[in-house]
């Protein structure tokens, strides 16, 4: 009976709480609830590996170069193997028009120069 | 008075403070928390990608030489094998057969392929499963399409790739090379590129090299370059990921300037009747640093929590539609959870630090005046 009493004292004393010890608490809640995703990234990610090799064994026996995250053109479909004119269509003014491809650049390979790709030098 | 009762107090009066203006504060919560949602779950998620394709792609081909005519992509023969010849450090070397098809009756692009690992029968199909799931198939139904030839051709569907190898495999359907030669009307002697295998990354460099000499009208493409590619899909400085950066930073700008411009009337009122009852600069400082953060942490706390749990746990759907486009087939997967510790340090010193600052320099300003002249 007397535990009771204490359990509803506590309860009131719980609900009337301070605003400031009610701000702490989320604070402490928040912090633990970060720390809880980073353990939660810790599990998942290690559960996630057997996955991560079979998609990395079908990308070996398949030869595969590119995730198939845009499978609306050809050059965002596969895009480290475009070349320098897929942008453009079948003509000059046929203009990059498909979505995705304002959500990453040109790939580097398209316009790294080195001594694989040198390109022509202007004479002076 | 210890330091922490003498900041509790002055949490307690900053809650009821900003409890008095419930709307507008609630309102700066949302649209803060919301600006934090965005950034984090881009963060999140463009992370995630970038790390696991990184892992995956790992396995890819160490060279690939492409033919290029007047610029553009081309078949290559197959006696270019032959010209290749014996390259030191190259353990093989292989056609692939791969290919596009429209498919017109749902509008998708699928990816035809040879593999080299599986036989499959003539006129069979392995169809990923983003292509099962857009057309309905399963194993023992029948595709079919027209030919380049004109003709109808059925595929009989005789597996189906496994659904958690998506990300990689949702468009691909892979037959066999008499089945890919006939359907695309590709001569026996032409590949769509060549593979080569180079054990020792150490020397991948010196045979593209030597290859690009042998061979002037190809192109070699290195596993580093397809890596690299990944590795900068969606950095900060391209296309959308830019954009939402720049609507974020310029929000929080007009945040940050609204707050440093100057305070309501009602706001200076509070400062001064403060002053005039005792409290001191310092105190009053104090009191507006306590709301800075408690804005500022709360909206991080909850955006942050929010986005890892749009992208890790609701497979990042908000931004499924940007990254489907026009396209039809577009791989369900879940982002595997990647977190970067430094990304989320940035991200909280970005959103609490400057906030917080731009809430105390204006009220510096106003609580070093005669508390006389604030309340006129």
């Amino acid at each position: 009976m007397k535990g009771e009493a204490q359990w509803v004292q506590d309860m009131l004393r719980a609900f009337s709480m301070r605003k400031a010890d009610l701000f702490l608490g989320s604070m402490a809640l928040g912090i633990a609830l970060l720390v809880l995703s980073f353990v939660d990234e810790a599990l998942r990610g290690r559960a996630a590996v057997p996955g991560i090799e079979r998609r990395a064994e079908l990308v070996a026996a398949l030869d595969l170069t590119d995730l198939a995250l845009f499978t609306e053109a050809r050059y965002t479909r596969h895009l480290t193997q475009a070349d320098g004119h897929t942008g453009f269509q079948d003509h000059p003014l046929g203009l990059e028009h498909f979505p995705s491809g304002s959500l990453y650049a040109p790939p580097g390979i398209l316009s790294e120069t080195d001594e694989l790709r040198p390109q022509t030098e202007i004479p002076d | 008075m210890s330091f922490v009762r003498k900041q509790k107090y002055l949490i307690d009066y900053t809650l009821s403070s900003l409890g008095r203006r419930p709307g507008k504060n609630l309102g700066l919560l949302l649209v803060y928390t919301l600006i934090v949602f965005m950034l984090a779950s881009v963060m999140l998620f463009t992370h995630s990608l970038r790390t696991e394709a990184g892992l995956v792609l790992q396995e890819s081909p160490e060279v690939i030489l492409q033919r290029m005519v007047a610029g553009r992509h081309d078949l290559i023969p197959a006696d270019y094998l032959d010209r290749i010849g014996r390259v030191r450090g190259v353990s093989e070397k292989y056609g692939r057969l791969w290919g596009y098809f429209y498919d017109p009756a749902v509008r998708a692009n699928y990816t035809l392929m040879v593999p080299r690992d599986r036989e499959i029968v003539p006129g069979g199909v392995v169809i990923g499963a983003g292509i099962a799931r857009t057309r309905g198939l399963d194993e023992g139904d029948f595709l079919t399409f027209r030919s380049s030839a004109g003709e109808p051709v059925s595929f009989r569907v005789v597996g189906l790739l496994d659904h958690e190898s998506e990300l990689v495999s949702a468009d691909l359907m892979l037959v066999n090379e008499a089945t890919f030669r006939e359907f695309f009307g590709i001569a026996e002697d032409y590949y769509t590129d060549i593979v080569l295998r180079v054990r020792n990354p150490r020397e991948v460099r010196k045979v593209a090299e030597k290859l690009a000499v042998k061979l002037p009208d190809t192109r070699p493409i290195l596993r580093d370059e397809i890596l690299r590619t990944y590795d900068a899909i969606f950095g900060w400085r391209q296309g959308i990921v830019f954009v939402l950066l720049g609507g974020a930073i310029l929000a929080f700008v007009i945040f940050a300037w609204d707050k440093a411009s100057g305070l309501s009337a009602e706001e200076r009122r509070e400062i001064g009747i403060l002053k005039a009852i005792g409290w001191e600069t310092a105190d009053v400082i104090r009191m507006k640093f306590w709301e800075g953060a408690i804005v500022s942490l709360a909206a991080f706390f909850l955006g942050y929590l929010l986005a890892y749990g749009h992208v890790f746990y609701l497979s990042a759907a908000l931004f499924e539609p940007v990254l489907k486009g026009w396209a039809v087939l577009y791989p369900e997967f879940q982002p595997v959870p990647f977190v970067d510790g430094l990304q989320v340090a940035t991200l909280f010193f970005f959103t609490v630090f400057p906030y917080t600052v731009a809430t105390i320099v204006p009220i510096w300003q106003a609580s070093i005046t005669d508390p006389d002249t604030v309340m006129r």
